[in-house]
């Protein structure tokens, strides 16, 4: 179906469509027909429009639109919203539309055979005066409501499919799905015109709504196999979100960086690392955003700038709470050391989040970012959506050489982990956890560093205090076990002597090695975190 | 006033400009008026009326406006398509009827 003139391999056409080329590995075949299928309100439109505008825009390459749908004067209109101004590149000659949209007010009898003719011949003269590149269709479907006779329609479709190719033009034709998981589209006969295949999808799940693309086909190239999310924002239209796009090759730096506590620093054995994420978990009131500011602050003191995302108080609340721990916010945000953005998580999606976020950080760069709560975002979207956020933000803030902190609420007072943390400890390099430990008819609070990647750190669980000048780490807890899982129990020194010995027996050797003091962490039981460096 | 889209001398263009020659013949001596258009060398008429399919016929006066795609081989689907009536009734019938 397809001739090429060489056997040279198919060549990309770069779309500029916001990532989309990462998951096509390059772009779309160029010199060739891709279909893009997608139920009612997937994008399809703004798609096939975003093609051609970026390519009038950044290649400078022209385009032509075929509408069989909407009207050219509805979709100048409605493309407005995205900054583009199809008027203007109509009069410069770097857009022609071929409006072959029904008009209602026009009643067409049929009688006997006939062909799509003069549709071609307007195409081919659109294509001939503005010299284009590009041609977008939208949508084959509305081709067959405006005649009678289907077999006639599908015929001339797979002419003008090769007519396309003999035009030199890289096309891109769109296609109605009744469902997001179904037949490709509606008439059968629409993913056989074209060489590539493409299907967005719309699904509603758990009452969200998720955008994904995907790439069904590229004859004779490679591609990103897999749905992937996408977006379609104002500014920049639609914008894919690329997760396998990600690599894991950022460089490492040992370079250690302050957590705004000198004692906390210590038990990380000198400090965070500065492209590392950290991951803060505890129940609510544990001091995780005390841990947040004095991260931030930490930052601002050596002059970084420092990035807050809040999704559970207020600025003011923030602002408040940092002065009570003697942490002046309003000074920082003055000397353009701290911004925070800070907003419901509800009022966007978590694409958009992370679109939002990424903006920000290109814009603002800063050195580091702190997020409070990951499980706060946890609500807006589905589990599979959450994930990805986090793969995606870790990996770009991770990229970008920047420190992140996270923060995590677990659903119980004492003990236990939250779904985040699942979702989330592999991605990150450190872990700290916050916790209550009730003794003796008294709340105290428990720290502890669970993971630190690369670096010894203090395996202790020890006791801190927060008062008017922040967190002050204490003793750590002796005596006591079972302090992660919710139950403290408190241990005789004898009994303590008596375990202690047992373990001498086995891995004495190797403990003694350490710090030393390990009874928290061996008395946990599961060795999931035995990380002796 | 009938303009008539093609597309070149293809067989199905010719029959369809004798089909509507006989039937403008018979039906409406002397009434109309005539125009071939060939969208191969005319692409631009044809985006200024928004045609898509060849051949097509296009009534523009008197109005209403009327469209018939296809070959024009049914001449009562023409004339039904066209609001014309055939010469013969115009005067006496004032009901559209088939012959």
């Amino acid at each position: 179906m397809n001739e090429q003139s060489n056997d040279s391999p198919v060549q990309k056409l770069p779309t500029g469509i916001g990532s989309f080329d990462v998951i096509a590995k390059g772009g779309l075949p160029e010199n060739r027909t891709t279909l893009l299928s997608g139920t009612a309100g997937s994008g399809k439109t703004v798609f096939a429009m975003q093609f051609l505008a970026s390519g009038i825009r950044d290649a400078d390459q022209r385009g032509v639109f075929v509408t069989f749908e909407e009207s050219a004067a509805d979709i100048r209109k409605n493309m407005r919203s995205f900054g583009w101004d199809l008027a203007a590149w109509e009069k410069q000659g770097k857009l022609a539309f071929v409006d072959a949209s029904p008009d209602p007010h026009i009643e067409i009898v049929e009688s006997g055979g006939f062909d799509l003719g003069a549709l071609l011949a307007r195409m081919e003269n659109a294509v001939r005066k503005v010299g284009a590149t590009r041609v977008s269709v939208d949508s084959l479907g509305a081709v067959f409501s405006q005649f009678s006779d289907q077999s006639i329609v599908r015929r001339e479709l797979f002419r003008i499919a090769s007519a396309l190719k003999g035009m030199g033009v890289t096309a891109l034709l769109t296609a109605e799905r009744t469902e997001d998981y179904g037949p490709i589209a509606r008439f059968g006969v629409e993913e056989f015109i074209a060489d590539n295949v493409m299907v967005l999808r719309n699904v509603l799940d758990d009452e969200i709504r998720r955008r994904t693309i995907e790439i069904l086909k590229f004859r004779g190239t490679d591609h990103q196999k897999g749905e992937f999310p996408f977006t379609i924002v104002p500014d920049g239209g639609f914008v894919v979100i690329p997760l396998s796009a990600i690599q894991l090759k950022q460089h490492s730096s040992d370079v250690r960086i302050s957590s705004g506590s000198r004692e906390l620093d210590e038990m990380c054995g000198g400090g965070f690392f500065r492209d590392s994420v950290i991951l803060i978990s505890g129940a609510t009131g544990t001091g995780k955003t005390l841990t947040v500011t004095q991260f931030l602050n930490g930052g601002a003191a050596v002059g970084e700038r420092c990035l807050l995302l809040a999704f559970e108080e207020s600025r003011e609340q923030l602002f408040r709470n940092a002065n009570g721990w003697g942490v002046d916010f309003e000074r920082m945000e003055r000397e353009g050391r701290l911004r925070v953005l800070c907003d419901y998580p509800e009022v966007a999606s978590l694409e958009d989040w992370l679109l939002t976020i990424q903006r920000t950080v290109e814009e603002f760069k800063p050195n580091r970012v702190a997020l409070d709560s990951l499980s706060a975002l946890e609500r807006v979207g589905t589990m599979k959506a959450f994930r990805e956020f986090v793969i995606g933000f870790t990996s770009f803030i991770k990229h970008q050489e920047i420190a992140g902190l996270f923060t995590s609420t677990t659903p119980s007072l004492m003990g236990g982990t939250s779904i985040t943390e699942g979702h989330i400890s592999t991605l990150t390099d450190s872990i700290i956890l916050l916790r209550y430990v009730e003794m003796f008819g008294e709340m105290k609070r428990g720290i502890t560093v669970l993971k630190m990647r690369g670096s010894i750190h203090d395996k202790r669980i020890r006791e801190f205090t927060i008062d008017g000048n922040g967190m002050h780490l204490g003793r750590p807890f002796r005596n006591v076990t079972g302090i992660l899982s919710g139950t403290p129990v408190h241990v005789s020194p004898a009994d303590l002597e008596r375990i202690w010995s047992q373990f001498d027996a086995d891995v004495g050797e190797r403990l003694r090695g350490s710090t030393g003091a390990d009874v928290g962490e061996r008395r946990r039981g599961s060795g999931e975190r035995r990380r002796s460096p | 006033m009938l303009r008539l889209f093609v597309t070149g001398t293809s067989p199905r263009a010719e029959v369809a400009v004798a089909n509507l020659r006989r039937i403008c013949e018979q039906e409406l001596q002397g009434r109309y008026e005539l125009q071939v258009i060939d969208v191969l060398e005319q692409p631009q008429l044809a985006e200024d009326e928004k045609v898509l399919a060849t051949p097509t016929l296009i009534k523009q006066l008197p109005p209403p406006l009327r469209r018939v795609i296809g070959d024009l081989s049914d001449k009562d689907k023409v004339l039904l398509g066209l609001e014309v009536r055939p010469a013969a009734l115009a005067d006496s019938d004032p009901k559209p009827e088939k012959k």
